[in-house]
């Protein structure tokens, strides 16, 4: 199967020059002139029957950056998740993610764009009950071009990155809420893709549950990996470096430093 | 990490478009039987909808194969070159009758290896004289030759033969049929024919390629002629023949028996009727097999339906398939990989089902099971087509299906 070739600076360019399963490897994200993950200009969205979900929005996501993207049901968050996630088309302005507009990309190279930039994390986990932790995992890579056995082996290393390594044969069933939410993260950043989109991740959890997904994703992001935390809980927003706030279907407030460093644990945002 | 196999493009490559991977006909597979495995009673029972086409088509053409087969041997074995000669009409539309000279003068012709002779007697073979002379059960009384069951190639199944002694006595030798139809099942008792008592010394084997000496009850010409005023004139001269001389002894046989007139003589081949017979065998009935083909078309709905309903119930799935990076087309692909393996399904359990059918029923019937392969390549390939068309709907539904509804909580 030809996979198009291309090297490592390719990746580095739009930010994530690190390879996140290498502690070693020094992360730069910060590297002045590098276009960012994820550039929203102007973008609105109407739905029909005349609903405007989103009002003119700007928002720039630089590599390595851990945000949440926070406001109540109805603030126009989701469309922002499904416009940021390339699965829908904005009515206005410019989406560009990883570099491409992509108002200048047909459906089937959004797929694509998809499949090597993106990793979702959905609320209801999506796994497939029938198939254990490592294949669930394996199963994010088959759109990719990587032949199944790579697949599986790269998926064993992000089930070890999530720290599953020992849960590799077990099926959804047999986990618990945390543990599953982690098999869906592991499937999420087994493609190394520059930018993860968490929907609401710990929405499913209860607390301890969330705090264990939760710093998942922080030990992801400190070794330099792009994450967009759409939440409602400000809870969750706090514990982020980086806050953008929706309202009504504008950003009200954007605030913190997305590449700094999050609270250690959750506890410390409560207290 | 250092890795010798390229790896795939990680993130985008500025300048260069995104060019979707390409699924391995491996994976697309897996991804197609994922969605059966999940459901396994849904599965059956749409799969058992062209397992039952396939399987009643299977066995319609298996058994009149089988059939066929079966005549086809018995033919084989009971060879094609026994010709009868039997009276015709004359000029003026009156039965004609074969010269008592007809069996030697047949005899004499070079190819032929044996000959031999029966003449019809006008009485009936009744089990008692209390019984009317109407009721014959369809049975007739006929002298017959001692080479007779030479030339047919029969056997005894009970008692003995006609011989040079007994051909003169009141004996008679009961065709299979005839015994049956009198109910004698061994040798020894009497029948009634003519005005008086036979005895039965013996009972012949079934003869498919004779099937009027099955219903006959034969005594010798000598007590034909003396005790039931047979006139001694043979009614069928069987005769066999090298086969490569069949043709030519069938063309000088009417001249041979009546250099008279040969237009009052006819000529037929026994094993013909026997040939036409498997022929039309093998012609199975068009209306069973519409029948299956019914049942297919209904089975083919059924799986149309199935993955109808799977691509509604699963639209997260299709949701979050889109939003790993599968494209439309993908999507379509599952959808219709799903479809074919569920009617191969059906297909290789139909077939099976169908040889079985097949089998249990020659096999009960003593013919040899035939399944022939084209029918079976028939049946497979109409299972992709059907499992092809039942897809290609749902597969377009999937493939339209909006990657947001992974996103959608509900």
């Amino acid at each position: 199967m030809s996979v198009p070739y291309s090297g490592g600076g390719d990746a580095r360019a739009v930010g994530t020059p690190c390879d996140a399963r290498d502690p070693d490897t020094s992360c730069d994200a910060r590297d002045p002139g590098t276009p960012y993950v994820v550039e929203l200009r102007a973008v609105t969205k109407v739905y029909p029957g005349g609903v405007h979900a989103l009002r003119g929005v700007d928002l720039a996501v630089s590599g390595g950056e851990l945000l949440a993207i926070v406001g109540p049901s109805g603030s126009g968050k989701s469309t922002m998740l499904h416009v940021i996630g390339t699965l829908d088309r904005p009515t206005g302005g410019t989406v560009r993610i990883g570099g491409y507009d992509i108002a200048g990309l047909s459906d089937r190279e959004l797929s694509a764009l998809r499949g090597r930039t993106l990793g979702f994390v959905f609320q209801q986990f999506h796994l497939d009950p029938g198939l254990n932790a490592l294949d669930n995992v394996a199963e994010g890579l088959l759109y990719t071009g990587v032949p199944r056995g790579d697949r599986r082996e790269r998926a064993a290393a992000a089930l070890e990155r999530v720290g599953l390594g020992h849960r590799l044969a077990h099926r959804p069933n047999q986990l618990s809420g945390g543990e599953q939410q982690r098999v869906a993260v592991a499937r999420a950043v087994a493609g190394d893709p520059p930018l993860i989109l968490a929907d609401e991740p710990t929405g499913n959890l209860d607390s301890g549950a969330g705090t264990e997904v939760l710093g998942v994703l922080r030990d992801l992001h400190a070794a330099g990996t792009t994450i967009a935390i759409i939440t409602h809980d400000m809870e969750i927003a706090e514990w982020c470096p980086r806050r953008v706030r929706v309202r009504d279907g504008r950003i009200v407030d954007d605030r913190g430093d997305g590449t700094g460093r999050p609270a250690q644990t959750m506890k410390e945002v409560r207290t | 990490m250092t890795r010798e196999r390229p790896v795939p493009a990680r993130g985008p490559v500025p300048g260069r478009r995104p060019v979707p991977a390409r699924l391995r006909p491996s994976d697309v597979l897996r991804v197609g039987a994922s969605g059966l495995r999940t459901r396994p009673t849904r599965v059956i029972l749409s799969a058992l909808g062209i397992a039952i086409g396939i399987a009643t088509m299977i066995a319609v053409i298996g058994i009149s194969s089988s059939s066929r087969e079966q005549l086809l041997r018995q033919l084989d074995r009971l060879g094609t070159n026994l010709l009868t000669v039997s009276p015709g009409q004359t000029m003026f539309g009156e039965e004609a009758r074969l010269p008592t000279t007809a069996l030697d003068m047949v005899e004499r012709i070079g190819p032929v290896r044996t000959a031999s002779a029966t003449g019809a007697v006008g009485t009936g073979v009744r089990r008692t004289d209390r019984i009317p002379e109407a009721v014959t059960g369809g049975l007739t009384v006929q002298a017959a030759t001692t080479g007779l069951l030479t030339t047919l190639e029969g056997g005894v199944a009970e008692g003995t033969w006609l011989n040079a002694a007994t051909e003169r006595q009141p004996a008679v030798v009961l065709g299979s049929t005839a015994a049956e139809r009198l109910g004698i099942t061994r040798t020894g008792v009497r029948v009634w024919m003519g005005d008086r008592w036979f005895t039965v010394i013996g009972i012949l084997k079934p003869m498919p390629l004779a099937p009027e000496i099955e219903r006959s009850a034969l005594v010798g010409f000598p007590v034909a002629e003396r005790l039931l005023g047979f006139d001694g004139h043979p009614t069928t001269i069987y005769e066999r023949s090298e086969e490569e001389a069949v043709e030519a002894v069938r063309a000088v046989l009417p001249r041979t028996v009546n250099p008279e007139n040969p237009g009052e003589v006819q000529v037929s081949r026994p094993s013909d009727a026997l040939a036409a017979r498997a022929a039309a065998a093998g012609a199975f009935t068009s209306l069973l097999l519409g029948l299956g083909a019914v049942a297919l078309l209904v089975g083919g709905v059924g799986v149309a339906n199935t993955m109808v309903i799977s691509v509604l119930e699963r639209r997260r799935e299709i949701g979050l398939r889109r939003s790993l990076g599968a494209t439309r087309g993908q999507v379509r692909v599952q959808f219709l990989a799903e479809s074919l393996l569920l009617s191969a399904l059906g297909g290789v359990a139909g077939t099976a089902l169908g040889a079985l059918a097949t089998a249990g029923y020659a096999l009960s019937r003593d013919w040899p099971p035939v399944v022939p392969p084209w029918a079976v390549g028939g049946a497979v390939g109409a299972t992709l087509l059907i499992g092809t068309v039942a897809g290609i709907y749902p597969a377009m539904r999937a493939a339209r299906m909006s990657p947001t509804a992974a996103l959608s909580t509900a």
